[in-house]
């Protein structure tokens, strides 16, 4: 994650070389654009879900946290508590009543949805998170200060800070495993689930594979994907027999996260005019002012 | 009018006051060292849900809304030139030079890694209202620290008195405090305008940080026109906020309380509250959050109680005739509004801010509270230490006419 690549240099030196110039208005949501049309997702069929948690056990051990064995994850007394993830978990798996109480519960994943216009990437003070060209949101520990403004920011509540640690604490959140994935393998949840309720896939070719799935099985699935739209849209996808909000999924609108406040900051910011102009008004008053003092002597006192 | 000269206030430091102000900002200290040892989570109450707490909603965010008598009272004197109000420019250059050290200070120990705090200057993201913030808030607070150099130069020109071998260097320090001092004169305006563009670009910024909630945040405060609103709060707390300090200052000091310069201030309070008022309440009509303040919970209490106690009633104090005769009743009258911005602060950053998946709501820790006591008591010894030993507080003056210091930058 440390290693700079050439376009990251490329991308500052271009912001810098704009900033001098008075523009440094240019940077975006997802700095590099990069929502390429064949960006990974992964779809979650919340249908199929078993609640083994095998994806919890191997998202531990692909991210070298500690982590009790395999076996453990067979207790299903987790599931009286809602977990969320935190910076000793990235993912958890949650559980839910089913409408009627005869079918089987509903197993939900929870993990970083990787949006596509992320509110922590346009909120970072210091750009440590970028949106990645594969779809992922990954975050830089050589650039993060730890004023966990993404926090603040996220709509999903998923960045975890490790506030025990009083040197080099970590923001920790799902990194889509961008290292296994760099080498051709395939993130470490999706992998290990026994009954494919995770499906890694293109974005595109996922949205497809889900559309069908709700079009052939109308009574299993109620007809709308979770994260198709939300937030402008994110990379992780939901299939469910039952309302989302009612899964604990915030009601998000279909605006991308950063919304209005990077139209409000550009606003002000916009090529540094509404500064320069008020430097300009100040000092103009400032003159006005002092030549009038000059002429008249103190005729207010 | 009669002349009025900057003098150190010459007193004993200590008081009984001061003793315990000390004590509370040794606690604050020592919770301080829990933080820096064992990490933020052993002294305060922030967890993943509540990732700010009462560190970044008082001491940065009020902290920086309070300190901003420095600009408006800039904006008055220098950039409106209203001479009157030349004794009060300052003690708020003073409050807001120790304010803003102690916002920077205060986002430095609320930082993860305070030692990377350097990071935003080489590493931008122009999209992110918070490297605004932080880089206008570092810029501002030099440019307090020039505008405040000029009192340094004056306590110490003739006066340069180095101990033990150190003795032959005050006729060079002595030489270079004037070369400082002339060129500090010849440039103040530049200083003092950019002051007064960089405090309305971060104060109305640091509403903007909490727009990128979106829905975490309670509708009430949750306005694409937080931005205007906390500057327009900021500039209306301005005022106040020199007035009550400089009522202190006058009862602490034993000296004649202003009271001409201070009811003329307080003149211009009350148009400030009332535009406040208008565009609060404009707001509020507008996206119709109105029908939020039926239900009674924290939300819908603490913004009737900002509105109500921070800004309806001292607006009608200010109105009054009586209020602009007493200066206890002006810095009452100003104390409301003071205590109606702090609440607006935290009310934005901490009761509006609902996270999604909360098992329990955030209440600050012992450690937290300490730490805060302990940065304003220790603002105030500073104050006093300043005060005592810089020409900061305008006493009548019969000596001499003021020429040098009350035009800088601008005479020619």
């Amino acid at each position: 994650m440390a290693k700079h690549s050439r376009r990251d240099f490329l991308k500052t030196s271009a912001l810098i070389g704009s900033a001098t110039l008075g523009l440094s208005s240019t940077a975006k949501a997802a700095p590099e654009n990069v929502l390429s049309e064949d960006r990974m997702g992964v779809l979650v069929d919340t249908t199929v879900c078993i609640g083994c948690r095998k994806c919890e056990w191997a998202c531990k051990s692909a991210h070298d946290l500690p982590t009790a064995s395999i076996e453990t994850y067979d207790d299903r007394s987790v599931f009286s508590n809602v977990r969320r993830p935190d910076d000793k978990a990235l993912t958890v798996v949650n559980e839910y009543q089913s409408i009627t109480s005869d079918k089987l519960p509903i197993n939900v994943k929870v993990q970083c949805m990787h949006c596509d216009h992320p509110a922590c990437v346009s909120a970072c003070i210091v750009g440590a998170f970028s949106k990645k060209e594969n779809g992922s949101v990954v975050w830089d520990t050589d650039k993060c200060i730890g004023c966990r403004y993404c926090m603040v920011a996220c709509p999903f509540q998923i960045p975890a800070f490790e506030f025990e640690k009083a040197l080099k604490p970590d923001i920790k959140k799902c990194d889509f495993c961008i290292n296994r994935t760099a080498s051709g393998k395939i993130p470490a949840c999706t992998e290990i689930c026994p009954v494919e309720a995770i499906t890694y896939g293109r974005r595109e070719d996922l949205i497809r594979t889900a559309k069908e799935k709700i079009k052939n099985y109308p009574h299993r699935y109620i007809n709308r994907i979770f994260g198709e739209y939300e937030v402008g849209g994110t990379s992780w996808l939901y299939l469910s027999s039952k309302e989302f909000e009612q899964l604990d999924f915030p009601k998000l609108g279909k605006d991308p996260a950063p919304g209005v406040s990077e139209a409000i900051q550009h606003g002000i910011f916009s090529y540094f005019v509404p500064p320069v102009a008020l430097y300009a008004l100040l000092g103009g008053i400032m003159w006005i002012n002092k030549n009038k003092k000059h002429n008249e002597t103190d005729t207010e006192n | 009018m009669e002349n009025m000269k900057p003098t150190p206030q010459e007193r004993k430091y200590f008081t009984p006051i001061v003793i315990g102000l000390s004590v509370l900002a040794l606690n604050g200290i020592i919770f301080l060292l829990g933080r820096f040892v064992f990490g933020i989570g052993s002294v305060t109450n922030l967890d993943n849900q509540h990732p700010w707490g009462i560190w970044i909603g008082i001491d940065v965010a009020a902290g920086v809304a309070l300190a901003a008598g420095g600009f408006t009272t800039a904006a008055l004197g220098h950039i409106m030139h209203k001479d009157q109000y030349h004794a009060i420019i300052r003690p708020a250059l003073l409050t807001a030079t120790l304010g803003y050290t102690f916002v920077a200070a205060s986002v430095m120990i609320d930082l993860g890694r305070y030692y990377f705090i350097w990071h935003p200057l080489l590493m931008w993201n122009g999209s992110s209202v918070l490297f605004e913030v932080g880089i206008c808030v570092m810029i501002y607070l030099t440019v307090l620290y020039i505008e405040f150099l000029p009192i340094v130069t004056e306590r110490f020109i003739g006066k340069v008195n180095l101990p033990g071998f150190l003795k032959k260097f005050n006729q060079p320090v002595d030489k270079f405090l004037r070369i400082l001092d002339r060129g500090l004169e010849k440039t103040m305006f530049v200083f003092i305008i950019a002051g007064v563009v960089l405090s309305c670009l971060h104060q109305s910024s640091l509403g903007t940080l909490m727009v990128i909630a979106g829905p975490k945040m309670h509708p009430l405060w949750q306005t694409p026109i937080l931005p205007l609103l906390f500057l327009l709060s900021a500039i209306t707390v301005g005022l106040p906020m020199v007035i009550m300090e400089s009522v202190i200052t006058s009862k602490s000091f034993g000296l004649k309380p202003e009271t001409h310069i201070l009811s003329n201030l307080s003149n211009i309070v009350a148009p400030l509250l009332g535009v406040y008022l208008a565009f609060k309440i404009g707001d509020m009509m507008i996206r119709k959050t109105f029908v939020y303040l039926y239900e009674v919970n924290a939300a819908s209490v603490m913004f009737t109680l900002e509105l109500l106690i921070g800004i309806i009633i001292p607006l009608r104090l200010f109105m009054s005739r009586q209020v602009a005769k007493s200066p206890v009743a002006m810095a009452t009258a100003s104390f409301l509004v003071i205590l109606g911005v702090l609440m607006n602060r935290i009310n934005n950053f901490l009761i509006a801010y609902n996270p999604p998946y909360a098992v329990k709501s955030y209440f600050p820790s012992i450690g937290e509270i300490s730490v805060t006591i302990g940065f304003v008591a220790l603002e105030i010894l500073l104050f006093r230490f300043f005060v005592i030993n810089f020409p900061i507080v305008s006493e009548p003056d019969t000596t001499a006419p003021h020429t040098k210091f009350s035009l800088r930058g601008t005479t020619k």
